[in-house]
C-alpha cells in the first residue's frame, strides 16, 4: 500500500473549487475519472473568462482604444505567465496555439517543412499519441524523410538500450511524450533530450499529460520544443502553447498566413513579424489565453510538487486495487506512474465496462485512446482508462473498485 | 441492478456475447467482408454463402468486440440464415429502426432481434450493434470476393 496524504494541502477544500463535481450522472454523484481527456475547471478559471468578457474584451494588437489595450495587455501577460510556468527564457519563445496537436503540427509543417529533407530521420516512440505521430507521417510523406520508433517494453517503459542504434546522425528530431496517456509511463525526458543533443538532433517533448501534473523546466531539461494544451490543466479548451527555443522559432517560416502575423503587406509579397506573433495568424483565442493564465495561477497556488504527489498516490492506489479484480490486467510501470491507470478485464470489453460504469455515475474512457499502434503492441484493441487529477479522492477509487466488482458479477 | 443496464444487456444478449452462435470459419464462402469500428478497434469478419436464388445459404463470423457487437452478430446470423435477399434488406432496415428510432412496437418479423432494442438509449453504442449488419449489407452488394467496411465513412 502506498502512503496517503503526507502533504498538508487541504484537498477537500480545493475540490470545492470545481462546481461541476457536484453534478450527478444517472442519479449518482459524478466520479470524474477522465481528466487525461480533459480536466475540469475551477471557479477562478471560469471567473477569469467571465471577467475578461465583461471588462476587457476587444481584439489585440490592433485597436488604439482602451479596451484593446486591456485585451492586449492581458493576452501578452498570459504569454509571460506561460513562459514563467515552464521556465522559458522569454515570452517570445511561447506561441499560443489551439493545443498540443496544433503545436506539434506547427513544428512538423513549418520547421519540418524547411529543415527536413529526404533521407533525414525523425525518431518517435511506439507509445506516442496520434497527435505526435500523424503530423510526422504527413511530413515524412511530403519530404521523403523516414520515421523510426523506440520500442516499448512489456512493463510500459521505453527500450532505452535501443537508443544507441536508433539515434544515428541522420536523426534530425526526436519527438516523445513525457507521460503516456494510456500507460501512465513517465519517460526520462531529460535523458532523452541529452541523448538527442549528443547526435545533433533536436528534441520535442509532448507535455500534454504532464504539464499540469508535475514541475517542468524547459531550460533545465534542455528541450528544443515543448507542446501542451490548456484544457488538461484546468484551463479552457481551444488554447495551448508551443515552446520553441528562440533561435529555432526565429529560423522557422510562418505556416498560417493572415492578419496579425505580418509587418507589412503588398499585393505580391509580405513581411512577417518575428516569433511568436509570426505563428499567430488571425484573431487569437484571447479569452482562452487569459483562462490559461488563470489556470496556471491556480495550479501554482497549490504547487506542482504537491499535485504530483497527490496524483501519483491516486494512480498507484488505483493500479494496486485494480489487480484485486479477477482477470484484470493493469498496464504501465509499477514504480513511476502518471495520474492514470489503464486496464483490461476478461469479464467485459472496455466499451461495455464504461457503459456499465457510467450508469453508476463513474466517468472513465474505453477505447484506443488515440494510441492504436501502442494497443497493437500490447495485443489489445483498447483498454479502459481511469485518469485522475488533484480533485479526485481515494474514496472515489474505492467506489470504482466496487462498481467494477459489480461489472464482473454482471458480465461473467 | 440499474434498469437501463438490464434493458441493454438482456440475458439473451449476454448469453450470445459469451457463446456466440455461427462463430467460426466458413469454407467456400462466396464473399468475405471485414468490418471494423475504428472508434474502438472492434472487428468482424463475415463470410457468406449464397443459394441458387441469391439468398443466404450460410453465414458465419469471427472477430472480436464488445458484448453488443458480438451478440448482434450472433443473433443476426441466426436470423438471416436461409433468408432471401429481399428479406435480408427488409430486416436490415427494420433492425436499424429498432436500435435508432422511438417506435412504440418493434415489428414482429424481427423476432429475437428485438432484445437489441435497449441500444436506442445508448446512442454511442448504435455503431456496435450495426457493425455486423453493415457487413452483411456489403456482402449482398458485393456478391463475391472480399470487401472491407468501416463504421466511419471515408
Amino acid at each position: 500500500m502506498h502512503k496517503i496524504a503526507t502533504t498538508t494541502t487541504d484537498w477537500k477544500t480545493i475540490r470545492e473549487d470545481f462546481p461541476i463535481l457536484h453534478e450527478k450522472a444517472h442519479g449518482h454523484p459524478l466520479i470524474y475519472f477522465d481528466s487525461a481527456a480533459t480536466s475540469q475547471k475551477p471557479r477562478p478559471v471560469i471567473e477569469a473568462l467571465r471577467s475578461f468578457y465583461e471588462h476587457e474584451n476587444a481584439n489585440v494588437h490592433r485597436g488604439l482604444h482602451t479596451l484593446s489595450s486591456r485585451a492586449t495587455e492581458a493576452y501578452e501577460k498570459a504569454r509571460q505567465r506561460v513562459a514563467d510556468y515552464i521556465g522559458a527564457a522569454s515570452a517570445d519563445e511561447i506561441v499560443f496555439t489551439r493545443g498540443t496537436t496544433e503545436s506539434i503540427n506547427l513544428v512538423a509543417q513549418a520547421w519540418g517543412g524547411k529543415f527536413i529533407r529526404e533521407g533525414d530521420v525523425i525518431l518517435l516512440t511506439v507509445m506516442e499519441h496520434h497527435s505526435n505521430l500523424v503530423p510526422w507521417q504527413l511530413l515524412a510523406e511530403r519530404t521523403r524523410a523516414q520515421l523510426r520508433f523506440v520500442p516499448v517494453r512489456d512493463d510500459g517503459t521505453l527500450e532505452l538500450e535501443q537508443l544507441s542504434s536508433l539515434l544515428t546522425p541522420e536523426v534530425k528530431l526526436f519527438a516523445f511524450t513525457h507521460v503516456s496517456n494510456s500507460l501512465g509511463t513517465i519517460n526520462p525526458i531529460a535523458e532523452l533530450c541529452e541523448r538527442a543533443r549528443a547526435v545533433g538532433a533536436l528534441a520535442l517533448v509532448d507535455a500534454a499529460q504532464s504539464v499540469g501534473h508535475m514541475p517542468i523546466n524547459v531550460r533545465e531539461l534542455g528541450c528544443d520544443f515543448l507542446a501542451f494544451s490548456g484544457h488538461k490543466m484546468c484551463g479552457p479548451t481551444g488554447i495551448g502553447a508551443l515552446y520553441g527555443r528562440a533561435e529555432l522559432l526565429d529560423a522557422t517560416p510562418p505556416w498560417h498566413g493572415g492578419g496579425e502575423m505580418i509587418v507589412s503587406v503588398a499585393l505580391e509579397k509580405s513581411a512577417f513579424k518575428k516569433a511568436p506573433h509570426r505563428f499567430e495568424a488571425g484573431t487569437p483565442n484571447i479569452a482562452g489565453a487569459v483562462g490559461l493564465a488563470a489556470a496556471i495561477e491556480y495550479i501554482e497556488q497549490i504547487g506542482r510538487p504537491a499535485i504530483y504527489e497527490h496524483d501519483s498516490q491516486l494512480a498507484h492506489y488505483a493500479a494496486e486495487r485494480l489487480t484485486e479484480l479477477p482477470g484484470t490486467r493493469v498496464f504501465g510501470p509499477k514504480e513511476e506512474r502518471g495520474a492514470l491507470a489503464g486496464f483490461v478485464m476478461d469479464a467485459a470489453h472496455p466499451h461495455d465496462l464504461t457503459t456499465f460504469a457510467d450508469q453508476y455515475g463513474l466517468a472513465m474512457r474505453g477505447g484506443h485512446h488515440c494510441n492504436q499502434p501502442l494497443m497493437r503492441r500490447f495485443g489489445v484493441s483498447g483498454t479502459t482508462r481511469a485518469s485522475f487529477y488533484f480533485y479526485n479522492t481515494i474514496e472515489e477509487i474505492d467506489r470504482m473498485i466496487e462498481i467494477l466488482h459489480a461489472a464482473v458479477r454482471f458480465f461473467s | 441492478m440499474i434498469p437501463e443496464i438490464e434493458e441493454l444487456y438482456q440475458e439473451v444478449i449476454l448469453d450470445h456475447s459469451r457463446r456466440p452462435r455461427n462463430f467460426g470459419e466458413l469454407p467456400n464462402a462466396a464473399v468475405r467482408v471485414h468490418g471494423d469500428n475504428p472508434a474502438c478497434g472492434d472487428e468482424i469478419h463475415l463470410a457468406v454463402k449464397f443459394d441458387a436464388n441469391g439468398g443466404l445459404e450460410d453465414i458465419k463470423f469471427t472477430g472480436r468486440g464488445c458484448a453488443i457487437s458480438q451478440a448482434s452478430a450472433s443473433l443476426m446470423t441466426m436470423k438471416l440464415k436461409g433468408k432471401s435477399r429481399v428479406d435480408v434488406m427488409g430486416m436490415l432496415r427494420a433492425f436499424h429502426d429498432l436500435v435508432t428510432e422511438e417506435t412504440s412496437e418493434a415489428p414482429k418479423t424481427l423476432g429475437d432481434l428485438r432484445v437489441m432494442q435497449g441500444v436506442r438509449k445508448f446512442p454511442q453504442r448504435v455503431k456496435c450493434a450495426m457493425l455486423p449488419w453493415r457487413a452483411v449489407e456489403q456482402a449482398l452488394e458485393q456478391g463475391a470476393g472480399e470487401a472491407t467496411i468501416s463504421t466511419e465513412p471515408d
